[in-house]
């Protein structure tokens, strides 16, 4: 856990006291609408089709069980009961009154929680692998370089007023399961050859209606430099980033334009041009920041103990314990996933009684932390394995052991139709039907890795274009229509979908979906081949043919 | 559907109201006939020309206070004069959300 110090806390309670000036005066008319939206924006408040909804930050994907009861205090006192996880470790609150808002900010500032960085056109809340810190042969714990980000860009009048939003994903690990390359700045921790601690530099990725991957602009800037080489990247962003046009604006257009090299020397004329401006990070001022991270006292336990032994032969156990629960990087301790996605329930939501539900567990099994991925899943960082049977029971009863986790029925999906204004069709009920076609577990583990995404508009939130299965939702002639596209994946490998075929109506995606989950199956080379392999192995012509011949 | 925000032209083709979201709560709410605002469709100004439809739209937007983000939204004007929204959007926003939120009561 990360520990704020009071320039924090005063800049959090600071920042309450202003947004319930702002919200009063706008309540009474002195400030217009117009006046007001930049201001709500950047406390994370959007106007939706029900109601206001406020995004409430959760940097890096680390949550204190204090912390958590705190959202579900907000969900249950200000809102309708629960909340909505989402693919940038935020959570969302969809029904909030603008005029409790204030209060509801309050109350989370008390434990550190606030909603800066979560829209606008600023820099957003710094993301990071949900098992930072924890994943064994991790270079090192990626959130200490994310809060430095975090800290260094924060109200950052540079960064504050950009051409368009601005996003940074830091991963520490082999596998990246902080979707660095679908951002505008990916950052991968490693060594040089000198055995010295940096930063491979991507630049220029993101989704949305112009999808690109992010290409590497800087194989190694040492940690030291990486807030200057930051700065430098973000100066040339707002020099030629594209203010006239909102669908040009992101910096993966600007990079696109101007290609890799050219958009490189820029930086790096800019970079030097720049000189010693303070930004360079000496010892001191990174053990500061890492001193302010907490790590539990791990006890010496057995690789595999005698509980986890007895409870072998409990079938729905193993498969739970098979599906949700990872190595650690501690021997006798686990990460356990926590599915979001139960059958027939909306990808990512969580009642306040299962908020309020895992704050209890985290404290019994977890020492007190919680982390939220971008897969809309939460985790249990440090669970001793010993434990592990006892907290499957308890999350069983709360709906939370799905074994599930990567699995066909894991859906990523945006908020879509039901909820947001951008929207053009629906995306929780397709993901509700699917988990329905797919609830049998045994086909599930049959199927294997499989990911499929949703999003509800060409705004991508649902991430569809890096799904393995894709699933995009548009508009004809006033009826919802789904595009899906086939392949595309969000990991160190990431690549864009391909568009299978034409678009389909609502009633007939899940049918699609099946018909391709069956063609992959028909024409995988081995069991062990996952869907994503064989789409790259065979290309999506002989999928196509299968699922649209007979339409 | 397309969203109402890229709405620029005022041009209708049927029965229409004016909509927006309650400044203070979110709320979804109708312009009156009256030069309020309800949130029951059923009290909703029903207009049938494009000039009315601005002149509602007008008259709604200057009301910066009591709701936020009005626009022009299709109705239907069923037997007995009942009025239902005109497209699966504004069937949303009227009835909620169309899933099972597996909320506990």
């Amino acid at each position: 856990m990360y520990a704020y110090d009071e320039l924090d806390r005063t800049l959090i309670n600071e920042r309450v006291s202003e947004f319930r000036d702002q919200v009063k005066r706008r309540l009474s008319g002195e400030l217009t609408e117009d006046e007001f939206k930049i201001l709500r924006l950047q406390n994370g408040v959007y106007l939706q089709l029900h109601a206001y909804m406020f995004r409430v930050a959760i940097p890096y994907g680390t949550l204190s069980s204090k912390q958590l009861r705190r959202l579900a205090h907000v969900a249950r006192r200000y809102d309708r009961g629960y909340g909505h996880f989402t693919t940038r470790q935020n959570i969302q609150f969809n029904w909030i009154k603008l005029a409790e808002l204030p209060d509801a900010l309050a109350d989370l500032a008390e434990v550190g929680i606030h909603a800066m960085q979560t829209s606008g056109n600023n820099m957003r809340n710094v993301t990071s692998d949900q098992w930072a810190g924890v994943a064994p042969g991790e270079i090192e714990d990626p959130r200490i370089w994310s809060e430095i980000i975090r800290q260094h860009t924060t109200l950052h009048p540079e960064f504050s007023f950009l051409p368009r939003k601005f996003k940074i994903a830091i991963t520490a690990a082999e596998h990246d399961r902080a979707a660095i390359k679908i951002h505008d700045i990916g950052l991968r921790l490693h060594k040089n050859a000198d055995g010295e601690t940096g930063f491979e530099v991507l630049v220029g990725g993101g989704l949305g209606r112009t999808p690109f991957i992010a290409k590497t602009i800087k194989p190694f800037v040492s940690g030291r430099d990486i807030l200057g080489y930051i700065e430098a990247i973000l100066r040339v962003y707002n020099q030629y980033g594209r203010r006239d046009n909102i669908y040009k604006a992101r910096i993966k257009i600007l990079v696109h334009e101007l290609g890799i090299e050219k958009f490189a020397k820029e930086v790096d004329e800019e970079w030097k041009a720049m000189g010693d401006v303070g930004l360079t990070l000496d010892h001191t001022a990174i053990e500061e920041v890492r001193s302010r991270f907490s790590y539990p006292a791990y006890e010496k336990l057995p690789h595999m103990p005698d509980e986890l032994k007895q409870a072998a032969h409990d079938k729905l156990f193993e498969r739970w314990r098979k599906n949700s629960v990872s190595a650690h990087k501690v021997q006798g301790y686990s990460i356990v996933t926590l599915s979001l996605k139960p059958v027939g329930g909306p990808p990512g939501d969580a009642t306040a009684e299962q908020m309020d539900a895992v704050a209890d567990l985290a404290d019994k099994y977890s020492f007190g932390e919680i982390r939220v991925g971008h897969e809309q899943n939460l985790a249990l960082p440090h669970v001793a394995k010993r434990d592990l049977p006892a907290l499957f029971k308890a999350l069983d009863r709360l709906g939370l052991a799905t074994p599930n986790v990567n699995l066909v029925t894991d859906i990523i999906a945006c908020p879509g139709l039901d909820y947001c204004s951008l929207a053009n069709a629906r995306s929780i009920p397709i993901a509700q039907e699917l988990t329905r076609r797919f609830a049998n577990h045994d086909t599930a583990d049959l199927i294997g890795r499989l990911h499929i995404n949703i999003s509800g508009c060409i705004n991508a939130c649902g991430h569809h274009h890096v799904g393995h299965i894709g699933i995009l939702g548009v508009e004809k002639n006033g009826e919802e229509f789904y595009q899906i596209t086939i392949g595309g994946r969000a990991d160190e490998n990431a690549q864009l979908g391909t568009l299978i075929g034409p678009a389909v109506p609502y009633a007939e995606v899940a049918d699609v979906i099946e018909d391709i989950v069956e063609a992959y199956l028909a024409l995988r080379d081995r069991p062990e081949e996952l869907f994503v392999d064989t789409v790259k192995r065979l290309g999506v012509e002989p999928i196509r043919e299968r699922v649209y011949a007979t339409r | 559907m397309t969203s109402p925000l890229e709405q620029k032209k005022i041009r209708i083709t049927g029965p229409s109201v004016v909509t927006a979201n309650r400044t203070w709560d979110g709320a979804v709410v109708y312009r009156t006939a009256k030069q309020g605002w309800s949130t029951e469709l059923a009290d909703s100004a029903v207009v049938s020309t494009s000039d009315d439809a601005r002149a509602l739209l007008a008259e709604a937007t200057a009301d910066d206070v009591g709701a936020v983000g009005p626009y022009i939204a299709p109705v239907e004007l069923k037997d007995g004069g009942n009025v239902k929204p005109g497209n699966l959007r504004e069937q949303i926003r009227a009835k909620g959300v169309t899933i099972d939120l597996q909320v506990p009561a």
